[in-house]
């Protein structure tokens, strides 16, 4: 998480170049006027056929900002929480019912701030923008005209290939025959993926939860993790696996006793449970292609577990759970007895 | 472009190549070096070592643990009844820092840190 924030960031901004450009010819399309004022200029007439071809271009524009918006704020959240991107600190305090509901409301609250954020620059786009870019781009157009229709071929050449893609204008003509360098075909392919599925963005970078261990102490010797069934439950994994993997990472022994609780030997405290459950979900649910938590985990041949996952469908073999080395602890007494 | 991979897939392959490549996966994840932590009784605990390649002297690095970490340890044999090889075994807390002497190329052993496990909590 934390090496692919700024990976997200740097995403984010080139996005936002590409909204910029964007906020450019949407001001073309609503001050339509200026390029009345201003004929004689070929790309904008291109625009202007264009932009009918793509009717839902707020809509699009709507998706396009929120889904460069809502990865940073998820990378924002990740990294406050937890660099493994699982959000196990949220939950610490003890009444679980608080927690969900906080985590939900705090979810709620990033899906309105996403909405708003649209909303905010929507109306950016359309109310405040309008007039400072009109008057500079008339302004601009001006000079072109004054130079000529072949100045301003050049004068778009020079300015590192802007366009929009969403209406074709600039390099993105539909009978442009200039070599389009690597950036922007990547903002575009960027642009194009989050605009089509808007849930890649928002599914991806949101922190997986589950409820926090619960551990009680039986006498002095013995851990009681008692919502394991709930937990597995979450996680999609059967109880037993889990718990041998507990087990195995703790070094110790322990047993399911009659409320499915599981015992285990020795003193642990919640926050061990929980780094060890984390390197669980890590190694056993994420999916390392997506890093999606839906995923299955199954006996495939060879009597290999397999993880499938459920939004990317990739699918990979783990690890099986091994104990290793223990020593030999306690008296030797009881060994030999 | 076609044509690389056009010449890349005229290659003679030998299919049993990549299996091999995949038992060296496999290999590999048991030449993993494992820290595990065992609990003792009260706050006490033990660290163990397993899976340090044969070409380093056990001995030695024990002898220079036990001076670095000022803690006891001692060597377990395990080959005979689990094949585990030998494993160096101490005593208390000691995963981050024997990590760090198992990766440090001065001083420690120089090891890449993949191939180090910790377990435990």
């Amino acid at each position: 998480m934390s090496s692919e924030e700024p990976n997200l960031q740097r995403r984010a901004s080139s996005r936002k170049s590409v909204t910029f450009t964007d906020e450019r010819v949407v001001v073309d399309a609503d001050g339509s006027v200026t390029m009345v004022a201003t004929p004689n200029d070929d790309t904008k007439e291109t625009a202007m056929s264009h932009t009918p071809r793509t009717p839902p271009l707020s809509a699009a524009l709507g998706a396009f900002t929120d889904a460069s918006q809502a990865p940073a704020n998820g990378a924002a959240d990740g990294a406050d929480t937890n660099p493994d991107g699982l959000d196990l600190s949220l939950m610490k305090k003890k009444k679980k019912k608080v927690k969900k509901e906080d985590g939900e409301g705090g979810d709620a609250a990033d899906a309105a701030g996403g909405e708003e954020a649209i909303d905010l620059s929507m109306k950016k786009k359309k109310k405040k923008k309008v007039p400072k870019e009109d008057d500079e781009f008339s302004k601009k157009l001006e000079a072109l005209n004054l130079e000529g229709g072949n100045g301003a071929e050049a004068a778009a050449e020079e300015d590192a290939q802007e366009g929009d893609m969403d209406k074709g204008t600039g390099i993105w003509g539909h009978d442009e025959t200039r070599i389009i360098s690597y950036n922007p075909l990547l903002s575009r392919f960027f642009a194009l993926l989050a605009q089509k599925n808007p849930d890649h963005a928002s599914s991806g970078t949101r922190s997986y939860k589950i409820p926090p261990p619960q551990c009680l102490r039986e006498g002095n010797k013995k851990t009681i993790f008692a919502n394991l069934p709930e937990i597995c439950k979450r996680m999609k994994r059967a109880e037993e696996h889990v718990t041998a993997y507990l087990l195995a990472e703790l070094g110790t022994s322990g047993s399911v006793d009659a409320n499915r609780r599981l015992a285990i030997k020795g003193r642990f405290q919640q926050k061990q449970i929980e780094n060890v459950l984390r390197t669980y979900i890590i190694e056993y649910v994420t999916c390392k292609t997506c890093r999606s938590p839906n995923t299955d985990l199954s006996k495939g041949e060879n009597r290999l577990y397999f993880i499938t996952c459920n939004s990317c469908g990739s699918r990979r073999s783990v690890q099986a759970i091994k104990t290793g080395f223990s020593a030999q602890v306690g008296k030797r007494k009881k060994m030999q007895g | 472009m076609s044509g690389e991979i056009e010449i890349q897939n005229l290659k003679s392959r030998d299919p049993f190549a990549e299996a091999d490549e995949d038992s060296g996966q496999t290999t590999q994840t048991q030449e993993y070096i494992h820290i595990r932590i065992q609990q003792r009784n009260g706050r006490k605990t033990l660290t163990t070592v397993q899976g340090i390649p044969a070409k380093f002297d056990h001995k030695k690095i024990l002898k220079v643990i036990k001076k670095e970490f000022a803690c006891n340890g001692t060597i377990i044999s395990d080959t005979e009844s689990k094949g585990l090889g030998e494993v160096i075994q101490l005593q208390g807390d000691h995963r981050i820092k024997i990590r760090d002497f198992l990766i440090n190329e001065e001083t420690g052993l120089g090891l890449d840190e993949k191939t180090i496990k910790i377990h435990g909590f």
